[in-house]
């Protein structure tokens, strides 16, 4: 039981995260590193915040904002430096860790003796006692899904539409009279937003900031976004980034199950970056299958005629 | 009226392989008026396009619309006020977005990209009506993503989707070249309806002599970045393929071809 409340937490903390990446792999097109950098961002600001007395709360916008920040600066090193979209992401992100380490003053902040957004007077006494297991990963659950609504009615927006076509066809933006530039900056912007504000999550449940937090987290990501798009994008029953929470949670739930089979905790990173290679090698795979059906289906049809 | 003044261009400038395409090039396009442009490749007709829009820099020269000097607008800025349908057909439409999608997107051009709803419910009925115009049944088909559709049908959309918000330029480059004969006729006939009924500007860039001839007002040759056939009105009437062709075969020679 603690198990599966523990991957829902980090599931549903990580999908925040994915729904950003979601931004920068599916609809920008852009593989974007920035993430390694901006998810220990949110964390190292919202710590430092608590551990000064901040509330809780008021660390989440604040991680948003800065998460902006770090996605513009991409963004700008990108289109106005003309550097390739991964390297103005590895810049950034290499940048970031030592910016973390400054905000947080050094490599380790625990904040066990603060509250936090899921612990906390106010929380604690909506809860009832009996509910106290699960009053994070409810809390999470909501906050995950205002800001999956969130996205969903921005991607419906006229700002939204012009964010979907930049990475569909840049030469439509042109066509519509929009620089095509600014357009790529806002999505990096909005994506490492969410990405930071998913570290302030993440730092909250984990009661730590840790410098090395960052490392694989465009991996988690990526793994998330795939898993999500192969195994639940097909049926798009509820919408794209619906299936991305689902493929973080799952993603999650495996990394958990490897773990479980006698591997270490120190092994975690080497667990993730298998089991994205495992992800990519099946999906392509699934992929295979269904062009293969496609052409099965077509062969049949021309036997009957 | 579209001015072009004393237009130079250089390819590879300060190289060796520097090549001079455009030396004192100079155009006028009265309002209104329909210009179809033939060449041989490399004569100099998609890179006359690309300056008018900005798709390119020049060296030297002015570029004016109605008065307006838009010489050092950027392109995407001089693109609120003209449209553009490319020779490849996914160039001109979204492929992951639906009809719907697309006429949205493009019924918002000129206007700031803000936080309000794309599709407007209101809008809808006016979207289909346009399509229907078409007649190519895709009013009944507005949730299709764009990407499914055939060469045609999506060159149809992108031309509606060029014209639909006040433009003072069309930019046609060799938007039928890509389509199959008897789908590039029917582009080509709603591209006339379409110009005729909005009184459009056009630039046509064509490698089809008999569209030269029998659309638009004006009919210019390029040859070696100078416009060295320019007829209009009754003299152009009078023009048959032949005429041209003989034109063609003429400069060809000269070339050593």
């Amino acid at each position: 039981m603690a198990l599966v409340i523990s991957v829902l937490e980090q599931g549903m903390i990580y999908a925040i995260m994915a729904l950003g990446m979601y931004i920068t792999y599916k609809i920008l097109d852009f593989p974007d590193m920035t993430v390694d950098g901006s998810f220990p961002l949110g964390a190292a600001i919202s710590t430092v915040l608590i551990a000064n007395g901040v509330n809780a709360y008021v660390t989440l916008p604040i991680s948003f904002l800065a998460g902006l920040c770090a996605g513009t600066l991409t963004g700008i090193i990108h289109v106005r430096l003309k550097v390739r979209d991964i390297l103005a992401s590895i810049i950034m992100m290499t940048a970031l860790y030592s910016v973390n380490l400054r905000i947080a003053g050094r490599a380790n902040l625990p904040i066990y003796n603060f509250d936090n957004i899921y612990d906390n007077p106010v929380m604690n006494a909506i809860f009832p006692s009996g509910m106290k297991m699960v009053q994070p990963v409810v809390i999470i659950a909501v906050i995950m899904l205002l800001m999956k609504f969130l996205l969903d009615s921005y991607l419906k927006t006229k700002s939204g539409y012009l964010l979907k076509a930049v990475g569909d066809n840049e030469t439509i933006v042109t066509s519509m009279g929009m620089d095509k530039g600014k357009v790529k900056i806002l999505g990096l912007a909005i994506a490492n937003g969410l990405v930071s504000f998913s570290g302030s999550l993440y730092a909250q449940q984990q009661r730590y900031f840790d410098a090395s937090m960052g490392v694989g987290t465009a991996v988690i990501g990526l793994a998330s976004v795939i898993i999500g798009m192969s195994l639940f994008g097909r049926v798009n029953l509820w919408g794209y980034t619906f299936a991305v929470v689902l493929g973080s949670v799952v993603y999650r739930a495996c990394v958990a199950v490897a773990i479980r089979f006698g591997l270490q905790s120190t092994d975690l990173k080497l667990v993730t970056a298998a089991l994205f290679l495992l992800i990519i090698v099946i999906s392509r795979q699934l992929d295979r299958q269904g062009q293969r059906r496609v052409q099965k289906n077509l062969g049949n049809d021309k036997e009957e005629v | 009226m579209i001015e072009l003044s004393h237009i130079h261009k250089y390819y590879n400038p300060g190289t060796v392989t520097e090549m001079c395409l455009f030396e004192d090039f100079s155009l006028q396009i009265a309002k209104g008026e329909f210009v179809s442009i033939v060449g041989s490749n490399g004569s100099g007709k998609t890179s006359l396009l690309n300056i008018i829009c900005g798709s390119i820099p020049i060296e030297r020269g002015s570029i004016t619309i109605d008065g307006r000097d838009i010489t050092s607008m950027k392109e995407y800025v001089r693109h609120q006020k003209i449209g553009r349908v490319y020779q490849d057909p996914s160039k001109g439409t979204c492929a992951n977005m639906t009809i719907l999608e697309n006429m949205a997107l493009a019924d918002n051009k000129g206007k700031p990209y803000g936080l309000g709803r794309s599709v407007k419910k209101s809008r809808i009925d006016a979207y289909k009506e346009m399509l229907s115009s078409l007649n190519l049944g895709l009013e009944d088909k507005i949730h299709t993503r764009v990407g499914s559709l055939s060469g045609g049908q999506r060159q149809a959309v992108a031309l509606l989707m060029a014209t639909m918000t006040p433009i003072e330029m069309l930019i046609l480059d060799e938007h039928t070249a890509a389509l199959d004969p008897k789908t590039a006729e029917i582009i080509m006939e709603l591209t006339e309806k379409i110009v005729r009924e909005k009184k459009l500007t056009t630039m046509m860039v064509t490698h089809n002599l008999r569209y030269a001839v029998e659309y638009g007002d004006r009919l210019l040759m390029m040859h070696q970045g100078e416009a060295i056939l320019d007829v209009s009105k009754e003299e152009k009437k009078a023009l048959t393929v032949d005429d041209i062709m003989g034109t063609f075969n003429r400069i060809s020679v000269e070339c050593g071809n």
